[in-house]
């Protein structure tokens, strides 16, 4: 006995030799923010190739565009580095004017040559975002010819592709056209590869911060730009902090040892009210979610089974629990908040509805399919929801939960059935969504377009594939607006998509920050504007 | 407690149980078995794990009734209740009861075990036997292969597997038993080559018994009872690991109650409902804890030098 | 090291010498068998991977043209034994190729994540060793009493809880509500960078520095995963030790001294204790390299910058080379320490056959 109680003294003792050997800790530094996010997705900083969201959003930090969004005003596109510009007559021709006396962070002048080079190696170099420009008509023989810097301050861009440019301006806003330090990336260049291997990790921006730090998987670190355009950003560093779990971003922002965490659910910005120290912030946000059909499936392409799915959603009970805050429905694939978005949300949930439709496609009770999704709140849930509904109309469903990297490369490859997903714009026009949705001229396999979410459902979008090429072409704004408000329309009405919810952007963050701007599209974060 | 009022007696089987002098092997066996038992009955820690156990196979086998819902049955309005006289465990985030998800989920612990075992035990009583009683070539390069696998680091090399097979329960297993059946192999391989020499093995070859007939009849019954006590002591760890790769979203999918992957998705309420990753953390814990200290307790009556005796 | 009661033979016999030669030869056989067989089924797995490791690195909106140039950059179109030998070959010079998630050489992350998983693990066997020793010793020696049974207990518990929970529930304790330690990580960032990173782990670097500021950060830090950990360690390691230590002394030369009068300290410690440090090496040294591999869970629970989450990463990224790379280094090293151990039990006792 007396040994046990000396040994249980001891144990004692030890813990409470720790409790004294770490107390408290302080507050993240007066001028230093510091953010928790799970960057796993991060796998390059080069705006020529990067098309992931943690990889934008910093990006959209280090480079300026010529066309951006300022943070008081997310929907309005403006001049950055441009001044000003010129449509030509035809519609094929832009000039633009740059900004004077702007510089790069080594110091070098802003110059057309920059811009020139920066748009021509983004084709050039043709990495996953390239896409978004190559739709102008450029290629990487023509791009030379297409953009062109006349003198130092003035560039003419040329459109090669049948498209208004409106929209031109839009794609010119994309993180894949950020304007990169000609002359700095040219003296990393190895083997001419354009300075690709050294700017995945290196920053050559006139951008309010430039890249101290990347250690994958672990933290990014932005240094304040001291010449930036709009004066040094009041946070002189900026730290995202790679935690994947969301309740240990929880735990870190409640301790003070982040000032924002970006992943926390809806339950945990819920469960945040009870403390005075941080608050639940709230932004628009473009990402949608869906449920989408393989077409190849022979009882999910059928059209009673694919209406039916319409109504087999508990929109109203999901958005009212596990979405909560965190998600609104919205039934169309243009998000609503943007130029052109319908916010006609027909749906609700009936299941007498759904049955009839099903027994009319002749659909045997006890059908199995399988739902894929991601392995990650809330899609889980949602598609736990989906499968009990589903199990109600007699279709048996197996979840399988995947994380995105096997999960997309499935879905590229046709190989799913039924997928929970989400899909958010590439950039502020919708042509990135109509694209997707509605969109598919080559329905083949071999044609292998895995970028539109039409063909990785082998559906051929018959008739909707011109609508939305007249769509882009258009140049009258109005009837713009009326050909997208149609194909959200017959994208709601009859396609393998059922549309189901819209993102609300929430994050957590200390009570003394303020500012930290966030917007609809997946690279609209502006660390300039914090302050603590 | 039942065979006390019995054992008074000595008679009929009990005394058959007890006679000083076995007519016959099976008799023998037997004997064995029930002294063990006797000896295995004064240890209270043993005997606590065998009830753990045995309540956990009756939780499994009278799930229907006990649980009071399938488990799967979603109420949204009612989500991350706490719990309550109707809700014993409180519910989760989909509103699903959570003690009836446990006592579903004792059915897919019982599972996981099962499917290892039968997978484990065979493969390593084949390999280890026949690689003690054919010795030469065949044991060099059996022994090879094994050592190879046990110098594998276990929850890595399971976790390469799944990333193979996709996720799932029974690739889950599938890769825990790929890891697993080498030190059986050893045990048995040892088990064959103290055996091997023995006279009754002797006795069977010169009667013409074929090698296979030797293998099968002779030796490996007799491996069977050490390969289960190593099996029970392993369990927990096979628990553990099953659970390990449920947590990291590699083992069971939903719906499936498995306790690993509840408190996966439950450790987003550790804060604010702490009954969600809480229960089905304890539950691991409770049946893990049982099968080690009936592992000991068997251990303790089948070897009793490892333990250093009682 | 061996007891002099228990050594018949003083004269120098040079057979166990000639036997550890052996071993030592057998060690660097099975090692290298080992490694064969490590290679040979993580190739296997990164080649029957579903996800396809071109895209993995190209993006799938790449065009045709630049798929296929890296699908045969990789030498995808050899046969598969060839692509074994050049992988083998790429790995007999350190080569894992570069990682698509953190876009670097394998070993270069290697060399970052892997000293952390080895702090890790250090500290979980050193509290497994100063606590676990002695309550085994004191179990043994107690044996049937309270503490006999305490211990016990506690061993056969830390080998049946969920690290993972516990360490949820731990930092939800200690970090959230007690204050007592840092929270998840490795190190708060602004005290990322000051010291240079010589050895990589970070609490032997500060020393050597004198960073005594970085080093408590650090060991704030690391206290709470390591005390999972060690809980593991601690149970089997107590557990081991008890039993060894029953073996002795029911032997008869503790009979003898005890009845020759000798202390019962000097019993215990000096001889009985003695015989049984040869054999705790090895359990120490099987210890280490399962908590070597076991830290998966416990780096992600903590968010602990380490080898184990480095491969888990990988898995979902779809990030091969890493996952091979990582299987590889952690399967190799647990393969060496368990030879060290054995060779260190064979010198140390050349009884041993």
């Amino acid at each position: 006995m007396k040994i046990t109680s000396s040994f249980m003294k001891a144990s004692l003792a030890a813990v409470l030799a720790t409790s004294v050997a770490f107390p408290a800790f302080a507050e993240t530094p007066k001028d230093t923010f510091v953010i928790a996010r799970n960057t796993a997705d991060a796998i390059t900083l080069d705006p020529a190739e990067c098309f992931e969201f943690t990889g934008g959003r910093i990006v959209a930090n280090l480079y300026e565009r010529l066309f951006l969004f300022e943070p008081d005003n997310l929907t309005k596109l403006v001049g950055g580095i441009a001044e000003s510009y010129e449509f030509s007559d035809d519609g094929k021709v832009i000039t633009v004017k740059l900004r004077p006396g702007l510089t790069f962070h080594s110091g070098n002048p802003v110059t057309a040559q920059d811009v020139a080079y920066s748009l021509g190696r983004a084709v050039k170099l043709d990495k996953t975002p390239a896409f978004i420009i190559k739709q102008i008509g450029w290629t990487a023989d023509n791009v030379d010819e297409a953009v062109v810097a006349v003198d130092d301050q003035t560039v003419q861009i040329n459109i090669l592709a049948d498209m208004s440019p409106a929209l031109v301006l839009n794609l010119l806003s994309s993180g894949v056209a950020s304007i990169v330090d000609m002359k700095e990336v040219q003296k990393h260049e190895v083997d001419g590869d354009m300075g690709y291997a050294w700017l995945k990790d290196h920053s050559a921006g006139s951008g309010p911060y430039k890249l101290k730090t990347w250690k994958a998987n672990e933290l990014v670190m932005l240094d304040a730009f001291s010449d930036y355009r709009h004066g040094e950003p009041e946070m002189k560093r900026v730290v995202i902090r790679h935690v994947a779990e969301p309740s240990a971003q929880r735990l870190l922002l409640e301790k003070g040892d982040v000032d924002a965490a970006m992943e926390l659910t809806a339950d945990q910005l819920k469960g945040l009210a009870g403390n005075s120290d941080v608050s639940a912030e709230q932004y628009p946000k473009g990402y949608l979610m869906y449920m989408a059909t393989n077409m190849d499936h022979p009882v999910l392409s059928k059209p009673e089974v694919r209406e039916a799915l319409n109504y087999i959603v508990d929109y109203d009970g999901m958005v009212g629990s596990i979405l909560d805050g965190q998600y609104k429905i919205h039934q169309n694939f243009w998000p609503s908040g943007m130029w052109a978005a319908s916010t006609d949300n027909p749906y609700n949930q009936n299941m007498e509805k759904a049955k009839s439709l099903i027994a009319d496609a002749g659909i045997e009770p006890g059908t199995k399919i399988t739902i894929d999704t991601l392995n990650k709140s809330p899609f889980k849930e949602v598609a736990q929801s989906i499968q009990a509904s589903l199990n109600e109309v007699g279709i048996d469903s197996e979840i399988i939960l995947s994380d995105g990297k096997t999960l997309w490369p499935k879905y590229r490859a046709r190989k799913h059935e039924l997928i929970v997903a989400r899909w958010g714009p590439d950039y502020s026009d919708p042509h990135s969504n109509a694209d997707a949705f509605a969109h598919n001229p080559d329905n083949r396999f071999e044609a292998k377009l895995t970028g539109k979410l039409t063909w990785r459902n082998a559906w051929s979008a018959d008739g909707l594939t011109e609508l939305t090429n007249q769509a882009a072409a258009e140049s009258d704004p109005e009837k713009r607006a009326s050909i997208y408000a149609e194909l959200q329309q017959k994208v709601r009405e009859d396609s393998p998509f059922t549309i189901m919810f819209q993102a609300i952007g929430t994050f957590g963050q200390r009570a003394n920050v303020d500012g930290f701007v966030n917007g609809v599209t997946s690279d609209q974060a502006y660390y300039r504007t914090v302050t603590k | 407690m039942m065979s006390d009022t019995t054992s008074r007696q000595n008679t009929g089987l009990i005394a058959w149980l007890l006679a000083d002098f076995p007519q016959n092997a099976f008799q023998a066996k037997c004997q064995r078995a029930y002294i063990g038992w006797l000896s295995f009955k004064t240890n209270p820690i043993a005997m606590f794990g065998l009830i753990i156990v045995t309540f956990l196979c009756l939780v499994a086998l009278f799930a229907p009734w006990i649980a009071g819902g399938d488990g799967d049955t979603q109420d949204l309005a009612n989500r991350l209740a706490a719990p309550s006289a109707e809700h014993w465990f409180g519910t989760d985030e989909l509103g699903r009861d959570v003690f009836a998800r446990i006592v579903w989920g004792s059915r897919v612990t019982l599972y996981i075990i099962f499917l290892v075992s039968i997978i484990v035990m065979p493969v390593g009583l084949i390999i280890g036997t026949a690689s003690g009683l054919f010795g030469g070539v065949v044991d060099k390069v059996l022994m090879r292969i094994t050592d190879i696998f046990l110098a594998f680091p276990r929850l890595i090399l399971a976790l390469a597997f799944v990333a193979v097979l996709g996720p799932g329960l029974e690739n889950a297993v599938l890769a825990i038993a790929l890891t697993t059946w080498s030190p059986y192999a050893r045990l048995a391989r040892a088990e064959t080559l103290t055996l091997r020499s023995s006279e009754y093995i002797m006795a069977a070859e010169i009667m013409g018994a074929s090698k296979a007939r030797v293998l099968f009849a002779h030796i490996m019954p007799m491996c069977m009872s050490s390969t289960i006590v190593r099996l029970t002591l392993d369990m927990a760890g096979i628990i553990l690991t099953a659970a390990g790769l449920g947590f990291l979203g590699l083992g069971a999918q939903p719906p499936l109650a498995e306790w690993g992957a509840m408190i996966a998705t439950g450790r987003d309420f550790l804060l604010d409902q702490w009954w969600v990753p809480t229960i089905p953390g304890i539950a691991i814990l409770v049946v893990s804890l049982g099968f080690n200290l009936l592992g000991d307790g068997l251990r303790d009556v089948l070897d009793p030098r490892s333990s250093g005796g009682q | 090291m061996t007891d002099s009661s228990t050594v018949q033979n003083a004269s120098v016999d040079f057979k166990p010498y000639v036997n550890v030669a052996r071993t030592i030869g057998g060690g660097v056989v099975m090692l290298i068998l080992t490694f064969i067989g490590l290679t040979a089924i993580t190739f296997i797995i990164g080649r029957i991977m579903p996800n396809d490791p071109v895209v993995a690195i190209v993006g799938d909106r790449a065009s045709k043209e630049v798929y296929e140039a890296m699908y045969f950059q990789l030498g995808l179109d050899k046969p598969i034994w060839q692509q074994y030998l050049i992988f083998l070959n790429n790995v007999l010079h350190g080569d894992f190729g570069n990682s698509v998630m953190t876009t670097r050489p394998v070993i270069e992350d290697i060399k970052r994540f892997f000293p952390a998983t080895l702090e890790l693990a250090t500290i979980a066997t050193l509290v497994g060793i100063i606590i676990g020793i002695p309550a085994g010793v004191l179990a043994a020696v107690r044996q049937g009493k309270l503490i006999d049974h305490f211990v016990r207990i506690v061993g056969l518990l830390g080998h049946s809880i969920p690290i993972f929970w516990l360490g949820m529930v731990a930092l939800l304790v200690f970090y959230a509500k007690l204050d007592w330690v840092a929270g998840p990580g490795r190190i708060d960032f602004f005290y990322d960078g000051i010291v240079e990173p010589f050895t990589g782990v970070i609490l032997i670097d500060a020393a050597l520095e004198r960073q005594w500021d970085v080093f408590h950060n650090a060991l704030s830090h690391v206290i709470l995963p390591a005390s999972m950990l060690a809980i593991y360690s601690l149970a089997y390691i107590a557990r081991m030790t008890r039993s060894f230590m029953l073996d002795q002394l029911n032997q008869e030369y503790v009979l003898t001294a005890r009845v020759k009068g000798l202390n019962e300290g000097a019993v215990i410690w000096h001889h009985a204790f003695r015989n049984v440090l040869v054999q705790l090496i090895t359990i120490i040294g099987l210890t280490y390299a399962s908590l070597l591999e076991g830290s998966v869970l416990t780096e992600t629970v903590f968010a602990w910058p380490g080898i184990g989450q480095y491969i888990t990463n990988s898995l979902f990224n779809a990030d091969m080379n890493a996952v091979i790379g990582g299987t590889l280094v952690v399967g190799l090293s647990f393969v060496f320490i368990n030879m060290l151990s054995d060779i260190l039990y064979r010198i140390v006792d050349p009884r041993a056959k």
